[in-house]
């Protein structure tokens, strides 16, 4: 069996609305990120993949499986929707059950199975009640729990850190990356673009519709040449490090940050400006105590290709 | 070359996991079954099925009933079964019902887990559709038997005996109870079907309604696309009526029992067929609902 996802020239026309237009990519095991403004078609790419709506041109295969496939692709896959509804009257222990039942198991181990995925998301002291009296970010959780009960080899999540505390969200970031780790192919929607830049061994860039890059963020942020990189040097003589690499003409940009330890320098060759910085280290004339990327993240790609941050309009 | 065709057409079929579809099938009817029974969403159904049974037991408990009057109550009992229960309350039971199976689940924005389960989606229409015609059975077909229960009760419990195991009443009970089961498999495939083509189903049953009064007094041919007609014929008791009634009491061209039911299961079948077309079709579009 195929072991990627797989988009053929796909397009999606809502009546007349563009969904996606001419969407390929080859996505591989690991964590993915959809990052793009609302309306640029995230969604319809999950729906795509799920068969909950149909291309208009184009073939999708998940790990060699048609998304039409319903029996055997529901058995390797699970979708955490953003649609924030459920089936009613459900309290979150039915409503993981009914799901898991489906599969046609048998109830003992379809209970197991609920009682891991529960305790996995940490609701177990709310799954006897009902949904409906359920917070947000406990709906959110439920969702999921549905999602990974039955142990899929592909997830699909939909905006899943919408409506949790950053201790919900820190828990659950930590949560797909363990799943990536175990060499799922988890692919995830969300504005919340530093958190699941951490997390993230690739990053896919959409908008209106468009595919706009993809590809590993810092190979995808190495190849956007218009926009040099920037760089925050901490160091106890930032002003002079400045001087420095202006004088050795490597440089565009310099700006002091505001604590007054450490410089944004900004390059159009970074492989040449590291080779410099060890230079100007070695020769002991500044003490550098960190050096990192300041804007080698899908936020600031997005900013840079597409005009805008990302995030909700 | 053809009968290769059919050999492999067999194989294949005898290679599709049936008993993993049966399962998630009755598991499915189970979990439907648990939310159109156990609603108060579902209360003005019980009400719709139970109204004549509670006027009937007003009746047995405060009129008095002469042995007389057995066979115009008897007449009564078919007026009800043919002019209320197949007219309006299983008519507007099932819509109420089976539109709710598939476009009241997408109005609640809940029908993508079941579109996201490992089940056929034809697995999932077939399923609902038992649903919600057990459903409809249990509430329609029991409050017809308490209809009739109720109505010779009256007369005493030895004439009551004597009518129903040594009369026609037990043979006009068997009669009724079929004709509500396909009454409810009937109307409850249409209503699903249009559920699915249109967003509000409601003005397309108003049609439905109209085309079912107006049947009888059309060409045979047309008789034949609609579910009362074939009732009609099942009937045990002929209702004559007057006035505006007697449209819907009209005597068409004769036909067989057993033809009847046939041709109202073959216009059910192909009317489920249309709708396991419809649902492999069917997008997860909320924002249009």
């Amino acid at each position: 069996m195929n072991d990627r996802i797989i988009f053929e020239d796909v397009s999606k026309f809502y009546g007349e609305v563009l969904g996606v237009n001419r969407i390929s990519l080859s996505i591989p095991p690991g964590i993915t990120t959809l990052v793009g403004p609302n309306g640029s078609g995230k969604t319809t790419i999950m729906n795509l993949m799920t068969g909950l709506v149909q291309p208009s041109h184009g073939h999708i295969s998940v790990l060699g499986l048609s998304p039409g496939d319903q029996t055997e692709l529901f058995s390797i896959l699970g979708y955490c929707t953003q649609f924030d509804s459920f089936p009613r009257g459900l309290t979150g222990w039915q409503f993981v059950l009914d799901g898991l039942m489906l599969h046609g198991m048998e109830k003992d181990l379809a209970a197991d199975l609920a009682a891991q995925a529960i305790d996995r998301v940490q609701l177990g002291d709310a799954a006897g009640r009902k949904i409906a009296g359920y917070s947000k970010g406990m709906r959110q959780k439920i969702r999921l729990a549905q999602a990974i009960a039955h142990h899929p080899r592909v997830l699909v999540l939909d905006e899943p850190l919408n409506g949790l505390d950053p201790m919900a969200r820190a828990e659950l970031t930590a949560l797909f990356q363990e799943l990536g780790r175990q060499g799922m192919h988890v692919l995830i929607s969300s504005h919340i673009l530093d958190e699941v830049d951490r997390i993230s061994d690739r990053v896919i860039l959409i908008t209106g519709g468009y595919l706009i890059a993809e590809g590993n963020i810092h190979q995808v942020r190495k190849e956007v040449h218009e926009k040099p990189m920037q760089v925050l040097i901490r160091c106890d003589h930032p002003e002079v490090l400045a001087a420095k690499m202006f004088a050795i003409n490597h440089c565009v940009e310099a700006r002091l940050h505001a604590d007054g330890k450490g410089v944004f320098l900004r390059t159009a060759d970074i492989d040449q400006f590291y080779s410099m910085l060890n230079g100007i280290a070695a020769d002991g004339l500044v003490k550098i105590d960190a050096v990192a990327p300041a804007d080698d993240d899908a936020s600031a790609i997005y900013q840079y290709l597409i005009g805008t941050d990302g995030s909700p309009s | 070359m053809t009968q290769t065709k059919l050999a492999d057409r067999a194989r294949n079929l005898a290679q599709q996991p049936w008993g993993l579809w049966w399962m998630q099938a009755q598991r499915l009817t189970r979990i439907e079954l648990r939310r159109n029974l156990f609603s108060w969403k579902a209360a003005w159904i019980y009400c719709l099925a139970f109204i004549p049974t509670v006027i009937i037991l007003i009746h047995t408990l405060f009129n008095s009933h002469q042995s007389f009057a057995m066979s115009e109550d008897t007449n009564v009992l078919a007026g009800i079964v043919q002019l209320y229960y197949i007219r309006l309350g299983i008519f507007f039971g099932c819509l109420g019902i089976f539109s709710r199976l598939i476009r009241g689940e997408m109005i609640e924005r809940s029908l993508h887990f079941y579109l996201l389960s490992p089940v056929r989606r034809e697995v999932l229409l077939l399923a609902k559709f038992a649903a919600g015609s057990i459903s409809a059975v249990f509430l329609f077909g029991s409050a017809v038997a308490a209809d009739f229960a109720l109505m010779y009760a009256g007369f005493g419990a030895a004439a009551a005996r004597d009518y129903i195991f040594n009369g026609p009443g037990l043979g006009q009970l068997e009669a009724y109870l079929p004709i509500v089961v396909l009454a409810c498999l009937g109307y409850g495939a249409v209503f699903l079907l249009l559920s699915m083509m249109f967003r509000n189903p409601t003005p397309a049953a108003m049609l439905v309604l109209g085309w079912e009064t107006i049947n009888p007094v059309l060409p045979s041919l047309l008789q034949k696309i609609s579910v009362a007609s074939y009732l009609r014929h099942l009937m045990p008791v002929s209702v004559s009526s007057d006035g505006i009634f007697a449209l819907l009491t009209v005597e068409t061209e004769p036909v067989s029992g057993w033809a009847a039911t046939a041709g109202l299961l073959a216009l059910i079948a192909i009317v489920l067929t249309y709708s396991c077309y419809r649902i492999r079709k069917l997008e997860i579009r909320y924002s249009t609902e």
